[in-house]
């Protein structure tokens, strides 16, 4: 916490009565990227705007390299937002726009002009300099908006779904591309996004959100492969999640069926959720099988198959490379560290409550 | 085919109502009593009564345009900042007056402004002085404002509603304060609506002869009443349509003087 570039506490926020941020907690490390994400009403552009200052909350604070900033306007802030829908000006030049937050700091003529060179060039826009916002495509236009930004040299940028807005080739080029601009300005990253892909691939840390609250902080590999609650496991890629019993530590029945697992100290008897991704389960000859089944449904997906296996009432769902025609008698084999056991929650409300590292 | 059919009507109407009284306007603007061709009419602009009279026009619809987009830039901020049901209301309260009658709002003006009217009486009431308002200049200002004010609100509120907040917020987050993102990006954005505000009160105000009637007594003649005596007093068409076309010609080329420079405003901004 002590090394914490922004550091959100107790940040709560309501718009017309109804709760988006309730107590949130959150700290960012100097040049990390860090994600924000989660289903549109999760209170994640809010917690942005709140950053960028164009939000107070109603209590808490925003603390930025040690100082209170809860109550700076956007101006007085050393950090740089790049907007959903790149928020170019218009009525000015691509060289203009750049230079906007420089000449309102009354920088040098040469200063500028370098920095607009240098600013171009990292985004992969030389020459673009008396071009006009409107004769720009989606990408390119998203590539100034975050050369704007960043020849204010700011300490932290803000990117609120910079991407949503171009198509799906355009986008990975530019995840990239983000990534490459991250390592070379040292920077460091707050990122909103509602794609779990997206926030794969980029951050270094995730925070996944749902209904004003933090559901899980982790990397990517520990947020994917051991979510902590279903909403989690839900949201993040596509997942098989079944009501469970943990017998004693590490072994869990699963309808009906005993599967021998790694997790401990859950009790014994216990009831649980256990999450087993669609391309953990393996298709065996039934009688090898933990569990026997049916295939019922069959796509050709490109990179693999899914396939739809009913097994003991439930539906699993299957992603193999090696296809299994409808009807075909399977069984069904689950490596133990492929089986993510999470407590069950205790009420409807229990599922959105702050899971906290 | 078929849509060229539709319209049939309108160009049937605008040839009747628009194409060929205007051709007149122009054949009785080149031509004396005896048809034979003239430019005694279009130079009639400069004897000393229609000057004055021209240039007491431009001054008024100036004054006016001005005093108009002072009032219309803020109040069109405020509209266009309210969001939701309450903007709809208030933009209703500013419509209203135009879905009245022209004439009933200026002559309810001069029932006001009278040397006898409802605000004297009130003043004499109350053992203040009264105020001599009605057939000054300043009447003829006050009634162009009150009945143009609503056309340089509601081009400018467009173009604002247009302006994306984020591109505000962009501002703001760049560095610029209030007053610096209103100069640099505000303003800038909204000059189209400006503009066509300026046109929309600058023209009517220019030409206009009913509010000078009313509120102007005979004392103060713009170039709207001199045309309008020529055709309805005096019977002189040829005159009158001289003096026309010369208005026309003066608005036509403050527009396209004023598109110029919009052009250029767009490729070397602030």
């Amino acid at each position: 916490m002590k090394n914490a570039l922004v550091n959100l506490e107790n940040i709560t926020k309501s718009f017309d009565g109804q709760m988006i941020l309730d107590e949130l907690n959150l700290y960012i490390r100097e040049n990390e990227f860090l994600t924000l994400l989660g289903p549109s009403g999760c209170g994640k552009t809010t917690t942005l705007r709140i950053l960028g200052g164009f939000e107070k909350p109603d209590k808490g604070r925003v603390v930025f390299e040690g100082k209170d900033i809860t109550n700076l306007p956007p101006n007085k802030r050393n950090l740089n937002t790049v907007f959903q829908k790149y928020a170019l000006f218009t009525h000015m030049s691509i060289a203009e726009n750049i230079a906007f937050g420089l000449k309102i700091k009354n920088k040098s003529k040469a200063y500028i002009d370098d920095k607009i060179k240098y600013a171009l060039k990292l985004v992969n826009l030389d020459g673009f300099e008396n071009r006009m916002p409107d004769s720009l495509s989606g990408g390119q236009q998203q590539r100034i908006a975050i050369a704007r930004a960043i020849v204010n040299e700011p300490k932290l940028l803000l990117l609120d779904e910079p991407l949503g807005a171009l198509d799906l080739k355009l986008r990975q080029d530019m995840q990239y591309e983000l990534i490459r601009l991250k390592n070379e300005l040292g920077i460091t990253f707050i990122y909103v996004t509602h794609d779990q892909e997206e926030a794969l691939t980029m951050s270094d840390t995730i925070v996944v959100m749902n209904q004003g609250y933090i559901q899980q902080i982790g990397s990517p590999e520990r947020i994917y492969n051991e979510p902590e609650n279903a909403f989690v496991a839900d949201f993040i890629g596509d997942s098989n999640i079944i009501g469970a019993t943990m017998v004693r530590d590490r072994l869990v029945e699963i309808l009906g069926a005993r599967f021998a697992c790694v997790d401990e100290g859950f009790g014994e008897n216990k009831p649980v959720d256990v999450v087993i991704r669609p391309e953990d389960v393996e298709l065996v000859a039934p009688s090898d099988g933990t569990i026997q089944g049916v295939v019922t449904h069959l796509i050709f997906k490109g990179v693999h198959y899914e396939m739809e296996v009913t097994a003991n009432g439930y539906e699993w769902l299957v992603h193999s490379t090696r296809m299994h025609e409808v009807g075909t008698p399977v069984g069904i084999k689950v490596d133990p560290f492929n089986i993510q056991i999470m407590n069950k929650p205790e009420s409807e409300d229990e599922e959105a409550v702050g899971v906290n590292e | 085919m078929n849509k060229k059919l539709l319209s049939a009507p309108f160009l049937f109407w605008s040839a009747l109502f628009i194409i060929i009284p205007l051709c007149m306007v122009f054949y009785y603007g080149f031509t004396d009593k005896d048809g034979a061709f003239t430019l005694s009419n279009i130079m009639a602009i400069a004897t000393p009564e229609h000057s004055k009279a021209f240039f007491e026009a431009v001054k008024l619809s100036l004054l006016s345009t001005v005093i108009c987009f002072f009032l219309a830039y803020p109040l069109a901020m405020i509209l266009a900042n309210l969001k939701g049901k309450r903007s709809s209301l208030i933009a209703l309260i500013f419509i209203l007056p135009m879905w009245m009658n022209f004439l009933l709002r200026t002559l309810a003006w001069q029932t006001l402004l009278e040397k006898t009217g409802v605000i004297n009486s009130i003043l004499g009431f109350l053992g203040l002085p009264a105020l001599n308002i009605i057939n000054t200049p300043g009447a003829i200002v006050l009634g162009m404002v009150y009945n143009f004010l609503p056309f340089m609100v509601l081009p400018i509120y467009n173009v604002l509603c247009k302006i994306d907040v984020n591109v505000l917020n962009a501002a703001r987050d760049l560095g610029a304060n209030e007053a610096q993102a209103f100069l640099k990006v505000t303003l800038p954005l909204s000059v189209p609506g400006i503009i066509s505000g300026i046109t929309m009160v600058f023209v009517p105000a220019l030409t206009t002869f009913v509010i000078s009637t009313i509120l102007g007594g005979s004392k103060i003649l713009l170039i709207g009443n001199v045309i309008e005596q020529e055709f309805t007093q005096t019977g002189n068409w040829h005159l009158g349509s001289g003096l026309s076309i010369v208005l026309m010609m003066f608005i036509i080329f403050n527009m396209v003087i004023s598109a110029i420079t919009d052009k250029e405003g767009d490729t070397n901004a602030l």
